[in-house]
């Protein structure tokens, strides 16, 4: 039987071995516990927490959303310093429109920069 | 003992036999994982043994984990400070069972040289059940191997069936062991009573 006629059998062939060789191992295992180790859960044994320490306090707590304007501010900086590199090394034979371009595009940044100072925001204040 | 004879006189034609028993305390007792786990300077010599000139390896054992769930050894290795002894009880109860305490050093034994600090727990057994104790202060990688041969002989010795199986085959023996709280001057309770008793001290 050439095996072109039936492609799909040998990819049947290894998903059934797979999962035997998955299922096995969890079948002896649990008749081996049935047979010889009893379970044993308790409260230290279920709890989530596996560090030692007792979970403390809820898992939903809410984080500052503050800290986006911190993320903006980065990015004003961090997409100059991208740009201005390529800017002061081609500075000198640069166009006329290029460099009005660019310096068009500083100045939105540092409009936002200003923006932001003129908000407070550049002042760390903790909230709580 | 007629089995054993039996036995040895198939192995001597060349057969080779063996029991579920075996069989099972053959494979735990050559996959003993640890918990990546250290207290205090011992754990410098724990790491050592794990280490290539030591080679902890060697016995199967190599394999820290640092998930008490897939642990099946707790190497107590160093100094249990009040402060840190419910939480090395709670981390043992929650290894998985078949699980194995080598007291490592003369703190974990006994609070070793800190034994008169008023915040040192005299002995990690006052809470958990130990298997291993290794003197020491610290012991050598080689105390830390002989510990492990150790339990492994024990291992190979307990029984699947019958009236003294070990702990975790029992299934109204308990797997938890109480974690103590902070008390006002000390850890409540002081110690286990179901695991130690303090040791009758002799009046003159």
């Amino acid at each position: 039987m050439p095996v072109e006629d039936h492609s799909y059998l040998l990819i049947a062939l290894l998903l059934a071995g797979a999962a035997l060789f998955a299922l096995v191992p969890l079948g002896l295992s649990w008749l081996w516990a049935r047979r010889f180790s009893p379970l044993k859960p308790g409260p230290d044994k279920n709890a989530i927490y596996e560090c030692g320490l007792k979970a403390s306090g809820d898992a939903w707590v809410q984080f500052q959303s503050e800290y986006y304007l911190y993320a903006i501010i980065f990015l004003v900086f961090d997409v100059e310093t991208v740009f201005l590199l390529p800017f002061a090394v081609s500075f000198a034979g640069l166009p006329a429109g290029a460099f009005v371009a660019m310096l068009g595009f500083v100045l939105l940044l540092v409009e936002g920069l200003a923006w932001a100072w003129q908000k407070g925001v550049l002042t760390w204040k903790p909230t709580h | 003992m007629e089995a054993d004879a039996l036995k040895d006189e198939l192995r001597r034609q060349g057969i080779v036999t063996t029991t579920f028993e075996e069989l099972y305390n053959w494979g735990r007792q050559n996959s003993v994982w640890p918990l990546s786990f250290g207290l205090a300077c011992c754990a410098i010599e724990m790491i050592a043994t794990s280490m290539a000139r030591y080679d902890i390896a060697r016995f199967g054992a190599e394999v820290f984990r640092p998930s008490p769930r897939q642990a099946d050894l707790m190497i107590v290795a160093g100094t249990v400070t009040k402060k840190m002894a419910p939480q090395v009880v709670r981390l043992y109860n929650q290894m998985p069972e078949p699980k194995y305490v080598i007291a490592m050093g003369a703190c974990a034994i006994s609070g070793g040289p800190f034994k008169q600090g008023y915040n040192v727990l005299k002995g990690i057994d006052r809470y958990i059940p130990v298997d291993v104790h290794i003197p020491g202060c610290p012991p050598r990688p080689e105390a830390l191997l002989h510990a492990i041969i150790t339990l492994q002989e024990k291992i190979r010795q307990q029984s699947l069936t019958g009236a003294d199986r070990p702990r975790h085959l029992v299934a109204e023996a308990p797997s938890e062991f109480p974690a103590p709280e902070f008390g006002e001057h000390d850890l409540v309770p002081p110690s286990n009573p179901g695991v130690w008793q303090p040791p009758a001290t002799q009046s003159q």
